[in-house]
């Protein structure tokens, strides 16, 4: 193995874990927020505790996010010198906004919202809670700003054998920003929707004294919060697969497995796809429905890879241009098969204190505590889909994987330092996940006990 | 003065940021072991730092985004060649960055104690090898043409860069120690200050002989032009009144000019460098500058427009942080968040 096959699933390996946590981070951060806002303005108790309960988790997920971005941060430097120095002067800017207007926002208001219960006015400490909220936001805007200018260069030259940014309102005006922004930020509303939903749930089954009252509430907080995200990114996930048709369309190609161009287009539900061979050995389509996702009509042509493949080489020079197919076929299904199955799940929860079968159904409440992992895989083969159907590409037709890595650094040292990585943050995801286990389903604190969030 | 020397002072800046305000996170991490006896101390000292330590660290993370989007080549040269030594420091910044947050979570003295020696590495390893680091960056490293730096980990420890790291981990500790001092109960404080002293005589014999080898194997301080004589003076003299505050029981001025040892230190490492960042010690012409590593004018517009708004900003509102908890932070179970 070389050191690019190393980086990349060190790379690959470290952010999937960094994503682990952001999308809970992004959506529990605004729930909590909501709660702390509820309780200010009604003075009820119970969404004090709300507050606490939930925040509790949101903190142990936080630290454990904190530091595995640290390492994604390290990352372009240490294994991807060659993009860093290429691209360094567009891609530095957005982090370095991040952290000038996001990271510093986030570290610091945390730490007057954990410590500030009794030092605090009750309306600053809210605005504290909601800072939190905003500057995590504010930092997944960024850093997919810097995302998405490697699907969708755009306010750039090439000078001297490296990309210069020409336009800053062009990069950050990015026409593929408001999709992946948004459906990041619907992707973590489910997350902790679901989260909410599984541990109230489990409440509901064990608990018989008068918290259960509590988790009543954030029961059906949890449902809306979990349908509007599972109803959003949905929506936007359509939308943003009809622009990537006009942008990528060799990614909506490789997710669709569809080699020859075909007008109008059916959609493949199932295939088992050969690679070497450039087809599919045996598929099960739905006739036109491919053209009608990406025009809304069941007509229109959509490009294969054979076609595609033949254009970049007539564009760029010989080569494969061909992003690994199976996985980006199968991580599609996965994520929106998970999406359709939140969406049920979140309508049931939803309507559950009406139904009458659903109300005495303890099978759907338990049902619920593995629904939290769904957002969790979606999320995940979501980022498998968007980086790898990028493939070979590190920036859509301006850079390639290969000359995007350190030349420095030795095969050896980086297979040492992907075990370290896996194995201690591994270990870490593990610990966090235990940790937000034992909160979730730990009993909350009593009405009126001392103002702390931790123990 | 050009953008380009606006970025080598903004970066500056930061580093001198990230040195002081983690300085003493990391010295109170150090010192935990051996400072807090019992579970209720060693909850105070790290409460001491709770509300602040991860607003500190993101002057790090802003040092690192801001030396990316400023001069893309010495990041690429410093963290591609640097790599073995950034993983170490990326793993102790892992479990520190946790142990505070976790170690509360659950009771027990197991766990507790895996925690604290968590928290004790997190803060010891990072100190020597950023003390590491920047006493290479002083004497420069074998960069070829290309910019790259092929050489490994084992040049990088050799003797003055390790007696480097040895001089931030026992300056760190001085001035964790008056830190503490000022924020905790008065009996421990009153340890924190022997500690204080203490480290204050080690620190104090350590940066003298590291001054002296500077001055003879590197040109930070002996430079025609700017380079770091005075900051370095400065540094000297604001240590030796640290000393004397901290034997006459100033903890809180001696946190103060310790904080300018820190501040002149670095501003002697970086007046040095100018207008190099990274030296090359195969030819001097191979460095890296601020001009031949820097990012394009334009960008460096935007983001000396983007600076110029927020660091101020962010200035005020760490700055009110301090001031909502600038109490004394008490060793009573009931009051304790960690
Ligand atoms: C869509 C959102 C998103 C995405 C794609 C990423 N991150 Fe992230 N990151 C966050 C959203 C986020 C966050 C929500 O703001 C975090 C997660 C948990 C947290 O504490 O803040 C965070 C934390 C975080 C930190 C620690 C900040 C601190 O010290 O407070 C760093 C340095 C990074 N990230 C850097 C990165 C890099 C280099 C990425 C590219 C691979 C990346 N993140 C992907
Ligand atoms: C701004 C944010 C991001 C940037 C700049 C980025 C950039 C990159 C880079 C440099 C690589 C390595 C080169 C390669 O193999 O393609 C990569 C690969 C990868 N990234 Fe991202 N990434 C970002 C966010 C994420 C996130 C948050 C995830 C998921 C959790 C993710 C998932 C992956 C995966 C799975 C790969 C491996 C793809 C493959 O090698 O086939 N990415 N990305
Ligand atoms: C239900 C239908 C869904 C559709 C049609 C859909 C569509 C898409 C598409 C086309 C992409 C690729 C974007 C790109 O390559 O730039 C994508 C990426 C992604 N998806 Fe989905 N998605 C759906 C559901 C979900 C769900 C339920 C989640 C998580 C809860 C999720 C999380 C993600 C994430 C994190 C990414 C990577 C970030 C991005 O590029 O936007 N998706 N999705």
């Amino acid at each position: 193995m070389d050191a690019l096959i190393l980086s990349r699933w060190q790379f690959a390996v470290t952010t999937i874990y960094h994503f682990f946590l952001v999308p809970l981070t992004l959506g529990l951060s605004l729930l909590v927020a909501i709660f702390e806002s509820r309780y200010v303005a009604t003075g009820d108790e119970t969404y004090l505790r709300l507050t606490k309960f939930w925040g509790r988790i949101f903190l142990i997920n936080f630290a454990a996010g904190v530091v595995t971005g640290i390492v994604q941060e390290f990352h372009f430097g240490m294994n991807w010198s060659g993009y860093a120095r290429f691209m360094g002067d567009i891609f530095g800017a957005p982090l370095a906004i991040e952290a000038l207007l996001a990271f510093y926002l986030e570290s610091t208001f945390i730490g007057l919202w954990v410590f500030g219960w009794d030092k605090l006015p009750k309306r600053m400490h809210l605005a504290a809670a909601w800072l939190v909220a905003i500057g995590s936001n504010i930092s997944a805007v960024w850093i997919l700003i810097a995302n998405s200018f490697m699907q969708n260069p755009v306010g750039y030259a090439i000078e001297n054998g490296r990309a210069v940014m020409t336009s800053f309102l062009a990069l950050i005006t990015n026409p593929n920003l408001p999709y992946q922004y948004f459906h990041v930020l619907a992707a973590g509303i489910c997350t902790a929707g679901f989260l909410v939903l599984g541990f109230s749930a489990w409440h509901l089954l064990h608990n018989q004294d008068a918290s259960i009252q509590l988790f009543q509430k954030s029961f059906r907080w949890a449902a809306v919060f979990a349908l509007i995200g599972a109803i959003t990114v949905g929506l936007l996930g359509d939308a943003h697969g009809k622009f990537l048709g006009k942008t990528q369309p060799m990614k909506i190609a490789a997710a669709e497995a569809l080699w020859s161009t075909q007008d109008p287009a059916d959609f493949i539900l199932v295939a088992s796809i050969d690679e070497e061979n450039l087809e599919n050995k045996f598929e099960v389509t739905i006739p036109s429905a491919l053209s009608f996702l990406l025009y809304n009509r069941f007509s229109g042509p959509v490009e294969g890879l054979n076609d595609l493949q033949e254009d970049a080489v007539q564009m760029y020079g010989p080569g494969n241009y061909i992003p690994p197919v199976t996985i980006s076929f199968w991580s599609f299904r996965i994520m929106v098969g998970s999406g359709l199955l939140m969406l049920l799940l979140a309508l049931l929860a939803l309507l559950q204190p009406r139904l009458k079968f659903l109300k005495q159904s303890r099978l759907f409440l338990k049902l619920l505590l593995p629904a939290i992992l769904l957002p969790y895989i979606a999320s995940t083969f979501g980022w498998i889909l968007t980086e790898s159907a990028r493939q070979p590409w590190i920036v859509y037709g301006l850079q390639m994987v290969q000359d995007a890595v350190s030349p420095n650094v030795t095969a050896g040292t980086v297979l040492f330092s992907l075990i370290l990585f896996t194995v201690l943050l591994g270990g870490l995801i593990g610990v966090t996940g235990w940790l937000i286990f034992t909160s979730g389903t730990s009993q909350p604190q009593p009405v009126g006990a001392e103002a702390r969030v931790d123990k | 003065m050009s953008l380009n020397t606006v970025w080598f002072v903004l970066v500056t800046v930061l580093f001198i940021g990230f040195f002081f305000l983690e300085g003493f996170d990391f010295g109170v991490g150090m010192l935990l072991p051996f400072l807090g006896k019992d579970d209720n101390e060693r909850r105070a000292i790290i409460n001491a730092i709770g509300p602040v330590w991860d607003g500190n660290e993101v002057w790090m993370v802003t040092a690192g985004g801001a030396l990316f989007a400023s001069f893309p080549n010495v990041y690429a040269t410093l963290f591609s060649g640097f790599y073995l030594a950034l993983v170490l420091m990326l793993v102790a910044l892992i479990l520190r960055g946790v142990s505070f947050e976790f170690r509360g979570k659950r009771s027990g003295k197991k766990w507790h104690s895996l925690w604290d020696w968590a928290i004790f590495t997190g803060s010891l390893l990072p100190a020597l090898l950023w003390g590491v680091t920047v006493a290479n960056l002083m004497r420069g490293f074998a960069i070829d043409q290309d910019m790259n730096y092929f050489g490994g980990l084992l040049p990088l420890l050799n003797p003055f860069a390790l007696l480097g790291g040895v001089v931030f981990v026992s300056l760190f500790i001085m001035h964790g120690a008056n830190f503490l001092a000022r924020k905790v109960s008065p009996e421990l404080a009153q340890k924190a200050k022997q500690f204080a002293f203490s480290s204050w005589i080690i620190a104090t014999v350590l940066t003298v002989g590291f001054l002296a080898w500077t001055f003879i194997a590197t040109d930070i301080l002996t430079k025609p032009g700017i380079n770091g004589l005075i900051p370095a003076i400065l540094a000297a003299f604001a240590l030796l009144i640290t000393g004397w505050l901290i034997r006459t029981g100033k903890s809180g001025w001696a946190f103060i000019t310790g904080s300018l040892v820190i501040v002149f230190a670095t501003l002697m490492v970086f007046a040095g460098l100018y207008p190099r960042i990274l030296i090359s010690t195969l030819d001097p012409s191979w460095s890296l500058t601020i001009m031949n590593a820097a990012s394009s004018p334009y960008t460096l517009k935007v983001m000396t427009i983007v600076a110029a708004i927020f660091l101020p900003v962010v200035l005020v509102y760490q700055g009110w942080t301090y001031w909502i908890f600038r109490k004394r932070v008490e060793a009573n179970p009931e009051k304790l968040v960690y």
